[in-house]
């Protein structure tokens, strides 16, 4: 019992880590870790995951909305998509063959991870980002210190009516599919709303634990949030996160961004096996 | 100028964070630690309901604590949605009051769909 704890606890620290850094929820590897190594019905795996999302955003966000790499403006705008995608995915489910949904999904994220490694060498400080007015209006824009740089990074947001719909379709396909949010987040900030890589992850990471904590509640009351297994990963998880915050700040955006590619690489194929077995 | 007002929205938020986070991460810790010593504390099947929650923690069933904390962690990025909504208000930002409500209201929407299907 001890031992089965302690080995939820370490894949947990490991998985709040990672999802700090790169703005996911760490169900990409909380659930093949239950499932896969210890045997745990996937209902129950479900359950935890959407604790370590919540865990994972909150044990960050605290130092991320601190030290202003978070925008939280932006956060608050962008989840009126989000939610309202998640509440038409949940209404739409049973419409679309998930078999396709995975398949076209998963190639898209493939292009992206392209468009994402093209953008490797781009100058860490963005300039010249063109005015945008809705993005005036609404102040969605933003200044945070960049340890690595050692100086501040002011940014304001681009196209903020793809990026918007970028976020519903991101809301969509999280409550169609159960997966994924997070990653089409960063994606939709970093490529359509060309904000800093390090602003992304921190406000995707800020923005997955309000969605969560919606579906968690449903989760909760049906029984699928196990106590001894819930209690280990929210406790991994909320370490973990803590210190992949702390690395997070003193990475360069470049070595983050090549993280997440490989992330992004491995869960759209995933996500295309997955398409092609159903 | 604009530095200084921003922060306040910042410190308040991330205290909120860190506040629910340190206050569940203990008692769920508590609780795991109780669990590992006692069991869970229940013969059959475990109520998820709020009331059979509290008495369990009263009469530390190690399972009602923990699910006690884990409540409260999926309680703390609601909170923090409630206090961007106060101090939206306080400082007038009428934008970003509307912007919160909307966000509210969809998130009590989806919550009430769930509980009733």
């Amino acid at each position: 019992m001890i031992i089965t704890s302690v080995y939820i606890f370490a894949a947990s620290l490991f998985a709040g880590l990672l999802g700090a850094m790169l703005g996911l929820g760490g169900g990409i590897i909380i659930i093949p870790f239950l499932t896969l190594l210890l045997k745990i019905d996937i209902r129950y795996a479900i359950g935890a995951s959407i604790i370590s999302v919540i865990a994972t955003s909150s044990g960050a966000a605290a130092a991320y909305v601190r030290d202003r790499i978070t925008n939280v403006r932006i956060a608050m705008f962008l989840e009126i998509a989000t939610t309202a995608g998640a509440l038409t995915g949940a209404f739409i489910t049973g419409l679309l063959n998930p078999k396709y949904l995975y398949i076209l999904f998963g190639a898209l994220l493939l292009y992206s991870a392209l468009i994402m490694y093209k953008k490797k060498n781009n100058p860490e400080i963005i300039k010249d980002v063109p005015c945008n007015p809705i993005s005036d209006k609404l102040g969605l824009r933003g200044c945070y210190y960049d340890k690595s740089l050692g100086k501040y990074v002011e940014y304001n947001a681009a196209g903020v009516i793809p990026g918007f719909i970028m976020m519903y379709v991101a809301g969509v396909i999280s409550g169609l599919l159960g997966i994924g949010s997070g990653v089409f987040k960063v994606i939709a900030m970093d490529v359509f709303m060309k904000l800093p890589m390090k602003v992304s992850t921190a406000t995707s990471n800020f923005m997955i634990g309000v969605t969560a904590a919606a579906s968690s509640l449903i989760y909760f009351s049906r029984g699928n949030v196990r106590p001894d297994i819930a209690a280990p990963v929210a406790i991994g998880v909320l370490i973990g996160s803590t210190i992949g915050s702390k690395i997070m700040e003193r990475l360069k955006s470049r070595t983050l961004r090549m993280i997440f590619v490989f992330v992004l690489i491995y869960i759209s194929i995933q996500m295309i096996i997955k398409g092609l077995s159903l | 100028m604009m530095w200084k007002k921003e922060n306040i929205i910042e410190i308040i938020i991330s205290n909120t964070l860190r506040i629910g986070v340190l206050l569940s991460a203990s008692i769920i810790f508590a609780g795991l630690i109780l669990f590992f010593i006692y069991g869970s504390g229940y013969d059959g099947t475990i109520s998820y309901r709020l009331n059979d929650i509290l008495n369990g923690v009263f009469t530390l069933k190690p399972f009602a604590i923990i699910n006690l904390g884990l409540l409260l962690l999926i309680l703390t990025p609601v909170m923090r949605v409630v206090m961007s909504l106060i101090i939206f208000i306080l400082e007038k930002d009428y934008k970003y009051i509307f912007i919160t409500l909307t966000v509210l209201t969809i998130l009590m929407t989806s919550f009430i769909l769930g509980v009733t299907e």
